[in-house]
């Protein structure tokens, strides 16, 4: 174990880093977004409405919080915290470089980590859920309800797929699954396994396609219609926070983590995924929304049982080769 | 070691008694969450890993879920029930007598078999091992889990699955 | 390797000090100006119908049972996965019995149109 002092200075540099890309991505998704529309995005504030993050942190400090009359005062204080927590506490397993020496550059590193991460994923329904039910409006009610079912349908199948990765690096630290990868990336031996896991984690963060939780012309904002001020705000981190966590799972589980020539490693897991980040973006701006049934028998009739046989494949293979 | 046991049957407990105290069932279900934490902290001080995850993702993950559906979906317009004259008349400080004297008993026989204090060697309680002992030592058990489970899922089908739909009119198994 | 899980807390403890920094200096900023009309529901500018308790559809509650099964099955998949090569064949065998039996359970639920979102 590291000192307490350089641990405690690596968490508050990861967290403060994680806010920052939240800010910066939140500007890019709108930058993006404008261009694919043929727009130009924010670009009032600061040279390429670059200070635009900050200009909507300050607002959004300065506005009342909103409880309802009707509301469930502490759990409606409750589920924000616990959304943004959750989000934030599922990067503590997810190395970004290989250890050097005795200097790690990932927090913590325990046998489980894959695990441990999937299970704080897991609790990250909880924040949606009770916030949703706390402001006892109709439209938060509907959405919460939405977005719980949708994400346990998909968590099946992502969990799914990933135990195809399991099988082929044999461990389910995530140093060890990046090592695994050193020649080749997962993604040329799990093609089917890392499509159903993209799929997944869009359906997981309620991201456009699968944004059905919020969708505004059925539901107003979802789960989050009666929040205002800061624990909207913390609504909205915790999504894109949600979104870097699911990039860089996704690129340590597929695209061979920071394993690339010439760059040092921390520069490619950043470009990976900084380009998975993008493909986010990408699908929102591509595709329509779903429509709730087929979502949900598309989660349980085409990727569990997709997923199902692309792990049995997989261990076929892996077994008589 | 010993702080991983502090921390985490202090959440057990807190949790526990949140369910116990809460006036509204979905209060009882967050405390229920941090007693399942709690226990997934004991089960790390113990070196159970795999345990102490499948401990979050299951119950706290999984059935918590459940729970609060149906909490959601029962108590819809359900009144907390009115505080009428206390039933119990005086039985609550008795009981509180009995557990402390029960617990005061039990603190001896803690201290005189003080149980394993050396850590185990290797990967105790770690996935691989787990998955070894499971699929070499205990198949059958494992097996016979598949067996249950998919009672389980039947269960589920015949308990809350549709009855068998009458058609009537022009209306075709697409469904609406 | 208990230790590991010490970092984990330290973590754990840093997020929630943020967290609860950021609310308390928006507690400390922003303006409170309650009033009954602002704190109503939100139905599009229109006077609440009702009470916000909807009840809701019976089938979130079967996907929910559905799901915690399905849940269990795979976590006994992930201990199975990372000894896979060193039990062989056999362990392949083992899997393919216990997602038989777990398929029987799909397949059922599937053909009594459970899984139908309707």
């Amino acid at each position: 174990m590291e000192a307490w002092w350089l641990l405690l200075v690596k968490s508050v540099g990861l967290v403060l880093l994680l806010f920052l890309i939240f800010a910066y991505l939140m500007l890019f998704e709108r930058k993006f977004l404008g261009f694919f529309q043929l727009r130009h995005g924010p670009n009032r504030t600061g040279p390429w409405g670059l200070l635009q993050p900050f200009a909507d942190a300050v607002k959004l400090v300065f506005k009342e919080d909103i409880i309802p009359a009707s509301a469930d005062r502490l759990i409606y204080r409750l589920a924000p915290m616990i959304s943004l927590f959750v989000a934030l506490a599922a990067y503590v397993v997810i190395p970004v470089a290989p250890s050097s020496g005795s200097f790690r550059w990932g927090i913590a590193d325990p046998n489980a980590g894959l695990l441990l991460l999937l299970a704080i994923l897991s609790l990250g329904v909880y924040g949606i859920a009770l916030g949703g039910w706390a402001s006892q409006g109709k439209y938060t009610l509907l959405g919460a309800l939405r977005s719980t079912a949708q994400a346990i349908s998909y968590e099946l199948a992502m969990a799914m797929s990933l135990v195809g990765v399991l099988i082929l690096a044999g461990s389910v630290r995530l140093d060890d699954i990046v090592a695994a990868q050193a020649r080749v990336p997962f993604i040329v031996l799990q093609p089917v396994g890392a499509l159903i896991f993209l799929i997944c984690i869009v359906a997981e963060t309620n991201r456009a396609p699968f944004d059905l939780p919020e969708g505004e012309t059925e539901l107003v904002g979802g789960y989050h219609t009666e929040y205002s001020g800061l624990r909207f705000a913390m609504y909205y981190m915790a999504e894109y926070i949600n979104m870097i966590v699911m990039a860089s799972l996704l690129t340590h589980l597929y695209l061979g983590g920071w394993h690339g020539p010439l760059l040092p490693p921390v520069v490619w897991f950043a470009l990976k995924v900084a380009a998975v980040l993008f493909l986010f973006i990408w699908l929102r701006a591509t595709l329509p929304r779903f429509r709730y049934d087929r979502l949900m028998s598309f989660g349980w009739k085409v990727l569990l049982p997709l997923a199902a046989l692309n792990l049995l494949v997989t261990a076929a293979v892996v077994v008589l080769a | 070691m010993v702080l991983f046991f502090l921390l985490g049957s202090l959440m057990a407990v807190a949790g526990a008694s949140g369910v116990v105290v809460a006036r509204k069932p979905v209060h009882g279900v967050i405390g229920m969450i941090l007693n399942f934490l709690g226990l997934a902290l004991l089960y790390v001080s113990l070196q159970a890993e795999f345990l102490a995850v499948v401990q979050i993702i299951v119950y706290a993950g999984a059935v918590m879920v459940l729970f609060l559906f149906v909490v959601a979906l029962l108590t819809a317009h359900a009144k907390p029930p009115a505080m009428g004259p206390s039933p119990l008349r005086g039985q609550g400080w008795r009981a509180g007598l009995v557990a402390v004297l029960l617990l005061t008993a039990l603190l001896p026989v803690g201290v005189v078999v003080p149980g394993r204090a050396e850590p185990w060697e290797g990967d105790f309680g770690g996935v691989v091992r787990f998955g070894q002992e499971l699929l070499t030592t205990h198949l059958l058990a494992f097996e016979a889990l598949a067996l249950v489970l998919m009672v389980a899922v039947i269960g589920v089908v015949i308990l809350v699955g549709r009855p068998p739909q009458r058609r009537r009119g022009a209306r075709g198994e697409g469904g609406s | 390797m208990v230790i590991n899980y010490l970092e984990v807390g330290i973590f754990a403890l840093v997020a929630v000090a943020f967290v609860a920094i950021t609310l308390a200096i928006g507690s400390l900023l922003r303006p409170k100006n309650p009033y009954a009309n602002k704190l109503a529901p939100y139905e599009c500018g229109e006077i609440p119908v009702g009470d916000g308790q909807v009840r809701f559809h019976i089938r979130y509650y079967i996907f929910a049972l559905v799901f915690l099964v399905f849940d269990v099955e795979i976590i006994f998949l992930y201990p199975w996965a990372v000894v896979l090569e060193q039990l062989g064949l056999f362990g392949l065998v083992e899997m393919l019995i216990f997602l038989g039996l777990l398929v029987v359970g799909l397949v059922y639920a599937w053909r009594k149109k459970v899984l139908r979102w309707v």
